[in-house]
């Protein structure tokens, strides 16, 4: 938690610069480095970011949940917006989750979408969630009320992770099964590095997105309130 | 890999770098904003006092 | 406790109001029933006997929804909500209320659908019993809480069920696990943390839902 606040002091231009660098970084030991997979070949190495995306989407909801949190019991007055724009940025992951996810199951399986996937989807039954939030927020004027019911929602999403990926797991046994399993690969060496560099550059680069918009709306809501002061 | 598709992936390394410049430059752009709404903001409180009508109450 | 005399008596207002007015209740039996005739012609001839488990859950969802609707719509329109949120009592009271009264009415619909359904498709398990129970439980408590942020919001009946879907997934789930699958145990233990999981989450935020 430390290192987050001590983040949001870094200047957002430096920011941006340092996740541009470690991404290309990233790439380049994905694509140049790494070795092949023994098994799946060149279309494994989709895994290294489709993983990190993946996890950083789930971090982005789980950082809105805890803006939200502060919101309801501390009434921190900037954690509403904190906590809109993060889950914003964890949609957008989780959109990149469901979009490589289905390239890879086109690639590996010849599908397009696969139910026998559980992480695709638990990620579907979130960007479902997700979506109604935004229609929640934007069904209600701005004010204390939309940032409340925000807030409640975003908690009930975090709730719903783990919860929808149990029902998941257990209605394997009796929707159609399938046995396509997105296993990573054993991890040792340079697929281990490759991994941990990739999925510090996504969320890295996922924090200079969320201070990018977060400042985009600020400025806008300062400017708003000097043209009307 | 071979050598066509070594080229293939620097092709899309180059588009995604140049996303991620593209992100730099609205960074730089965001930063000069800030500085300005702050100054703004630090010149219109005192041009607010004086336009603010006074009533008597009572 | 005064806590539980308050559920008490609010959960009373809201099933007196529904006996007076008789509105609600008959439309849900009435659409569940229609439902029902709608699946015998969805289902393709030689459709299994799973397939008309796995709609008898999509049956009790959507009637649920339509109750669900029209829960806090009297308390909109007669602004009785700012009234009990004005009132000395803890304002989890005003959401469990509700959901024991939207219960009720679930399952009054339910001792009637149940049968019907049996009589339509095919008999009824005593593990489908229990999950319809442990189901309604997790549907009206959640239900009734986003039904309660709906009503707030402009776009109103076209928001509940968008918000209530993706949580009635899992129930879903738990239910028909529980009608199809050989040992239900599981699915039915799953139920049961559901409820308790979001059923406590309900009750602690449900006051912020209401004031400001």
């Amino acid at each position: 938690m430390r290192l987050v606040s001590r983040l949001s002091r870094v200047p957002l231009p430096a920011l941006a610069v340092v996740s541009l660098v470690l991404m290309m970084v990233a790439l380049t030991l994905v694509f140049y480095v790494a070795p092949n997979d023994a098994n799946q070949g060149f279309s494994q190495r989709i895994f290294y970011f489709h993983v990190s995306i993946a996890f950083t989407a789930y971090a982005c909801f789980a950082a809105g949940a805890w803006k939200a949190l502060l919101h309801l019991w501390k009434r921190d007055p900037r954690a509403d917006l904190e906590s809109y724009v993060a889950v914003h940025q964890g949609v957008i992951f989780g959109t990149l989750v469901l979009l490589t996810g289905s390239i890879w199951a086109k690639i590996s399986w010849g599908h397009w979408w696969l139910w026998g996937e559980d992480e695709l989807v638990l990620f579907l039954v979130l960007f479902l969630f997700y979506c109604a939030y935004f229609m929640l927020r934007f069904s209600v004027d701005p004010g204390p009320q939309r940032a409340n019911f925000s807030a409640v929602y975003a908690l009930f999403g975090v709730v719903l992770i783990p919860v929808s990926f149990l029902a998941i797991r257990i209605a394997k046994s009796f929707v159609h099964p399938e046995v396509f399993t997105l296993h990573g690969p054993n991890f040792g060496g340079w697929i281990l590095v490759t991994y941990c560099v990739a999925q510090a550059a996504l969320l890295l680069l996922a924090h200079t997105l969320y201070r990018v918009e977060l400042t985009g709306k600020r400025l806008d809501a300062r400017l708003r309130e000097l043209r009307f002061a | 890999m071979t050598t066509a598709e070594k080229y293939v992936t620097a092709a899309y390394c180059v588009v995604f770098a140049g996303v991620l410049v593209y992100v730099v430059l609205i960074a730089l752009k965001l930063q000069r904003l800030e500085r300005e709404v702050d100054e703004l903001e630090r010149r219109e409180p005192k041009a607010a006092e004086d336009e603010r009508e006074t009533i008597e109450v009572g | 406790m005064t806590y539980f005399a308050d559920v008490g008596a609010l959960a009373r207002k809201d099933l007196l109001l529904e006996l007076r007015a008789r509105d609600t209740l008959p439309a849900m039996l009435l659409f569940v029933v229609a439902t029902f005739v709608v699946f015998h012609f969805s289902l393709p001839a030689h459709s299994s006997q799973l397939a008309a488990s796995g709609l008898l859950w999509v049956a009790i969802l959507f009637t649920a929804l339509l109750g669900l609707g029209r829960a806090f719509v009297p308390e909109r329109e007669q602004r009785v909500l700012d009234g009990l949120v004005l009132a000395p009592c803890d304002r989890s009271a005003i959401w469990l209320a509700k959901s024991i009264a939207t219960l009720a009415f679930l399952g009054a619909a339910e001792l009637v659908a149940l049968p019907v359904f049996a009589l339509f498709f095919h008999g009824l398990s005593g593990a489908t019993i229990a999950g319809v129970v442990l189901a309604d439980i997790g549907i009206c408590a959640v239900g009734t809480f986003l039904g309660a942020m709906a009503v707030a919001t402009r776009a109103r009946d076209l928001l509940l069920p968008l918000l209530f879907l993706p949580l009635a997934i899992p129930i879903v789930v738990g239910g028909v696990g529980a009608s199809v699958v050989g040992s239900p145990g599981r699915y039915l233990a799953f139920l049961a943390l559901y409820d308790v999981l979001f059923g406590l989450l309900c009750w602690a935020t449900f006051e912020y839902v209401v004031t400001e």
